[in-house]
């Protein structure tokens, strides 16, 4: 008679066995991908019609988290600092929190759940009513098609949206720190000035937040592409798309942070 | 809606988007001063560095003259060596001293340096020989305790 804990035993090990399978499956996916991007920049009007999508309907909520987290930096940043009688280093609590990881890491689980879900939902409905098929009928190569310029769409836009949020925080901070609180002016600016420098934390932030549009579009587009084409399988694979691509990010964000502020 | 506002608004949108770069660069980050501009090196040997770090800048008479660049250890004498990039315009003597500095009691520690009155000036490459090193509070605590702890034997003799 098979032990009691076998079944367990035996799921954790299709589990397993699953999970190593579909991350093949995921990078034989994004190779395809990479190989047929000649295709659609050789048709940038896809791109940019997946830029509209994907960038500036995300615009509104980028601009306003950025605004609302940066005044919020500004008011609790002050409330720690004026403790210790240092608040005119608001500037560069605000600017250093929200260009190292505030800014790439907020607008990417924002993305991910706002631009992300949408294209996944897209392009898994498409598979669930046969336009996938339809296309490689006509001889069109969805992956050429439909993946390839999402996926180009969501890497350009991930750095440029990271870097309005970290403007947009910064612009916030200073409303509520100078404008409202009344910390001097000059020595925020000025401070900020002196301990932000342009390589080493506003080009990682950059850095950090092309990562993460990697990651998110990678993820949205192969769950959508690998989704069961029925109802229950596409709102499955959404899920999914914003769960999995919000545990990347942070974990992705531990690892670049390990890596680019060792020590200095 | 029509392919041009859809251009349109694509064209703002990454406008916008390298506009808060452009931002984040110059007006947040520190690319307008001292960053590009053509500076020379010069190295000062120092017992110890304290807190001081790489990029911690270089005042003279509280203006910033540069920048530290590197800080590694002399093993031949046992001293840390700081590098640091001074601009082009600035000149200081041979004889100039550099010091270990704080601003205001617990902020950053920046390196002070201090004209002479020689006539030569320090050319690129230089060591500066007049140094001060970094004020470190715990001797400078166990210092007076021990002086206190002096005193105390004297009083009671």
């Amino acid at each position: 008679m098979p032990h009691r804990s076998l079944p367990t035993v035996r799921s954790i090990g299709s589990n397993t066995i699953d999970n190593v399978l579909r991350l093949g499956y995921a990078t034989r996916f994004i190779g395809l991908a990479l190989a047929h991007s000649g295709t659609s920049f050789a048709r940038p009007g896809l791109i940019v019609r997946e830029l509209y999508y994907t960038g500036v309907l995300s615009l509104v909520i980028i601009l306003v988290s950025g605004l609302f987290v940066g005044m919020v930096l500004g008011l609790q940043g002050y409330q720690t600092l004026t403790t210790y009688g240092s608040e005119s280093a608001l500037g560069v609590l605000v600017a250093l929190s929200l260009v190292r990881e505030l800014g790439p890491v907020v607008s990417a689980l924002l993305f991910a759940s706002r631009a992300g879900s949408a294209m996944t939902a897209e392009i898994g409905l498409m598979k669930a009513t046969e336009q996938l098929s339809a296309m490689e009928m006509m001889a069109v190569d969805p992956i050429a098609r439909v993946v390839s310029p999402r996926f180009w769409a969501g890497v350009i836009s991930m750095p440029l949206l990271a870097a309005m949020f970290s403007a947009m925080g910064v612009f916030g901070g200073y409303v509520v720190g100078v404008v409202l609180i009344g910390v001097d002016e000059g020595s925020f600016w000025s401070q900020m000035q002196s301990a932000v420098d342009v390589r080493e934390d506003v080009l990682n932030g950059v850095i950090k937040s092309f990562v993460f549009g990697v990651a998110v579009t990678w993820i949205a587009l192969f769950e959508g592409y690998d989704a069961p084409p029925t109802a229950e399988g596409v709102s499955g694979a959404t899920t999914r798309t914003v769960v999995t691509s919000s545990l990347a990010i942070l974990g992705l964000d531990f690892i670049l942070t390990s890596f680019m502020f060792r020590g200095v | 809606m029509g392919r041009s506002m859809l251009d349109l608004w694509v064209g703002i949108f990454v406008v916008a988007g390298i506009a808060a770069l452009v931002i984040l660069a110059f007006k947040v980050g520190n690319m307008s001063s001292l960053g590009s501009g053509e500076t020379y090196e010069i190295t000062a040997n120092f017992d110890n560095i304290g807190g001081l770090k790489p990029r911690a800048p270089i005042k003279s008479a509280g203006v910033v003259v540069g920048r530290v660049t590197s800080i590694s250890f002399n093993n031949d004498r046992f001293m840390a060596k700081v590098s640091m990039a001074i601009g082009k315009n600035y000149k200081f003597p041979k004889d100039t001293t550099a010091s270990i500095l704080t601003s205001g009691l617990l902020g950053e520690q920046y390196i002070g340096l201090e004209g002479g009155g020689d006539d030569q000036l320090l050319k690129p490459g230089d060591n500066i020989r007049l140094t001060q090193s970094a004020v470190v509070l715990e001797k400078l605590i166990s210092q007076f305790l021990f002086d206190k702890a002096a005193e105390g034997g004297k009083d009671k003799k």
